[in-house]
């Protein structure tokens, strides 16, 4: 068996074995389920608790059927009753707060003056829905002051919806640009998670070898670089493996949380988006949906799969050599903080230019830059494919990547060649530089 | 004589910090050479050139004949200063991960090693993990992995740090069989005591230059001073003293003895040889120490490194 082989394989089963490793894989899909069960639980419970609304209309302006109820909003009137009484009943504990509409001609100073008092502070929902009512109103009143009527103002009611194309025909609709927006970031942040759990743990492992001072009797057998990519990809195999088990694990805990807590997860996390998702269908109709599903089909999904794991494989083994080089550079953990913020920085601005600036304007010039820049690449890139990108931008980005990807593996083992066998000395900036300018 | 390991004019920079300068050295095939210096001589510097974890800058080296490349690390057994075993993993995975490394086939090499652990009388550690087991256990497995693979040149560098005196009688036993079996054996240290007892020629290297080497023996000759301890029990001990000063240099000296008595140091002139010293202590009471001060490796190693500064 070849000695990179023995590496990997031994990398590979010390990471697996690893009891953090092995709770990890298993608590963290545990976890997410837990959670998503815990919030639709709540959201649930929430929903259930009514909140009585009174409302005392003292300028006479508004009817009964002014106050729509909602799901978790009921409009009681108590007009008659005035506002004092109310107060009472509304301290009491009966209802959940009084809204106040004062006797005021003027339907502009009204606007200012309406009150609302209850015990507790009202939640946001509730505030925007309280404004939403008393606006509607005050607004179409308005509108017949200035000598509209009320058909008119029905029938000025417009939706728009524009079909956004491109020169070769594609139509993007919201919902499917939502999906890409979706697919990428979903891409970056998973890249970025790996690196971060992945990449400092072939870090860790590099620390350990030199910590137990194994390291010497390893290179005295093998190439350095050998020892370093066997490392690397050991652990990334490791890492991988996790991440499919993630995928099955979550599907099979989704599918017993469903069935013992009778809750469907499916729905509660897309629950944001349904709602917009069954107006979006309501306005267009079932044809237009029919039409999106076909263009969801359309996007290039063979071509986002491969190219995802090229720049996954290729931004894992980039970051994971830096890693693997400060490993080698440092004694213990503590020491590698100093090295870790600047290979940590162009991670994190890759993720921020990918969900600020990608999802605004995919093809603008910062998101270009940033996705053939070889250290953002792989997840600017990532988040810019869905929107489509011409391959020969993918195929210089992805040059430019292998091109940064050979040179850094380069210096990395550089230090790593005479890091690993530096003991008791926390290196500058300036002994790394002296180091890859050693010759073997 | 055949030499296993020709290391000729090996010069090593980092920086601009020369680690060895023009440096040869050449060890004979079956024997146990002691490689000497103080710290941070380049000793490890040069024992990691040979074991090519780092390359020279310039130099040759030559291993039984060919030019020491790659594939010799399969020929070579190295027990670094700095050594230790994964903490986690099982004591005979690991060494048989290390074995494979080294080149062996997994069956052969778990054939061996429990031959070895049999020998060592820790078979029943074989699946402990390592953070279970003493420093000098550990050790053990260390020393076994490291001859594990038979290899023609065996390296140590400092191999009794770490181990009690039973262990270091243990290993120092092996290592001297594994050289009557045919091994060429590296041995690096600072401790001259063990230089002594296991070492058939030497090297002292000093601020990156070897500055003597040779055959202990030899060397030991050269370093000669001609001193004898001398005890000698007699009545009258002032006038013999008096009488050796004519035809010899004597001082007072001090050693442990059964005896009482005329305790000196004498050294020989150029004239005299050791049979008329001994006559004349033997014409004047009876003998009970006569010792030739022979320089011990430390005497040579202090007063050599003293020269140079």
């Amino acid at each position: 068996m070849s000695k990179l082989k023995l590496i990997i394989q031994r990398e590979f089963i010390a990471r697996v074995k690893n009891k953090s490793f092995i709770i990890m894989t298993f608590l963290s899909p545990l976890l997410m389920i837990g959670m998503g069960v815990l919030i639709a639980f709540l959201t649930k419970k929430n929903e259930s608790k009514i909140k009585e609304i009174a409302y005392v209309d003292s300028s006479e302006l508004f009817s009964k059927k002014d106050f729509k109820d909602t799901k978790t909003i009921k409009y009681v009137d108590y007009t008659k009753l005035g506002l004092d009484e109310t107060k009472k009943k509304v301290e009491e504990g009966k209802h959940f707060g009084v809204l106040y509409l004062p006797k005021i001609d003027s339907l502009e100073v009204l606007a200012e003056s309406v009150e609302f008092f209850s015990k507790e502070t009202p939640g946001l929902s509730l505030m925007t829905n309280l404004e939403g009512t008393v606006n509607r109103k005050l607004r179409n009143l308005k509108m017949k002051e200035l000598g509209m009527d009320e058909q008119k103002i029905k029938a000025s009611k417009i939706s728009s919806d524009i079909s956004f194309l491109n020169f070769s025909g594609e139509k993007t609709s919201k919902l499917v640009n939502r999906l890409k927006t979706l697919t990428g970031m979903v891409a970056g942040i998973l890249l970025m998670m790996f690196v971060m759990l992945h990449g400092t743990s072939v870090m860790r492992s590099i620390i350990e070898e030199k910590t137990s001072r194994i390291v010497e009797i390893i290179v005295s057998s093998v190439k350095p670089f050998q020892l370093m990519m066997g490392k690397i990809i050991g652990n990334g195999s490791a890492g991988i493996l996790q991440l499919l088990m993630w995928g099955v694990l979550l599907f099979v805990f989704s599918i017993i949380a469903s069935s013992v807590f009778g809750v469907d997860t499916g729905a509660m996390q897309n629950s944001n988006i349904s709602a917009e998702q069954l107006e979006v269908a309501k306005s267009i109709g079932v044809s237009k949906v029919q039409l999106m599903i076909s263009e969801i089909y359309k996007l290039p999904l063979l071509k986002l799969l491969l190219l995802f794991i090229f720049y996954f494989i290729g931004g894992f083994m980039l970051y994971s050599s830096l890693f693997a080089a400060i490993g080698a550079a440092v004694d213990n953990e503590a020491d590698s903080q100093q090295f870790m913020t600047p290979v940590m920085m162009p991670l994190m601005l890759g993720l921020y230019v990918g969900m600020f600036t990608v999802v605004n304007d995919a093809h603008g010039p910062i998101a270009v830059f940033f996705s053939h820049f070889p250290l953002t690449s792989p997840i600017v890139m990532l988040m810019r494919i869905p929107f489509g990108v011409a391959w020969w931008e993918i195929l210089i980005s992805m040059l430019l990547l292998v091109l940064t990807f050979v040179l850094i593996i380069w210096f990395a083992a550089k230090i790593y060649r005479v890091g690993i066998l530096m003991y008791g000395k926390k290196p500058t900036y300036k002994d790394l530089w002296k180091w890859i300018r050693y010759s073997s | 004589m055949d030499n296993l390991l020709e290391i000729n004019n090996v010069i090593k920079r980092y920086g601009d910090y020369t680690a060895l300068n023009d440096v040869s050295v050449h060890i004979p095939k079956g024997s146990v050479f002691g490689l000497l210096g103080p710290n941070g001589a380049g000793k490890t510097s040069l024992i990691r050139i040979i074991n090519q974890i780092t390359m020279p800058d310039s130099g040759e080296i030559i291993l039984d004949g060919e030019k020491l490349s790659p594939h010799h690390i399969e020929q070579i057994g190295y027990l670094p200063e700095e050594r230790g075993l994964y903490k986690t993993m099982k004591v005979g995975e690991q060494a048989l991960y290390l074995a494979q490394l080294k080149g062996m086939s997994r069956s052969d090499a778990k054939k061996k090693l429990k031959y070895w652990f049999e020998k060592f009388d820790i078979g029943d550690w074989w699946n402990k993990k390592l953070e279970e087991l003493s420093k000098g256990m550990a050790q053990k497995v260390q020393f076994i992995v490291t001859v594990l693979h038979q290899p023609k040149l065996l390296i140590f560098d400092e191999p009794f740090s770490g181990f009690d005196p039973i262990n270091a009688q243990l290993i120092a036993k092996e290592i001297l069989q594994l050289r009557d079996e045919g091994s060429t054996i590296i041995f690096s240290t600072h401790r001259m005591e063990s230089v002594e007892e296991m070492c058939d020629y030497i090297a002292l290297i000093h601020k990156s230059n070897k500055i003597l080497d040779g055959k202990l023996n030899d060397i030991k000759k050269q370093y000669r001073t001609n001193v004898f301890e001398v005890g000698l029990q007699t009545e009258n001990s002032r006038e013999v003293k008096e009488q050796l000063s004519q035809n010899f240099e004597v001082s007072p000296a001090n050693f442990k003895s059964l005896h009482d008595g005329l305790k000196l140091n004498v050294k020989l002139k150029n004239s005299n040889s050791t049979r008329d010293l001994l006559s004349f202590l033997n014409s004047k009471g009876e003998v009970n120490h006569f010792v030739e001060l022979v320089p011990s490796a430390n005497d040579i190693f202090i007063q050599t490194i003293n020269k140079t500064n």
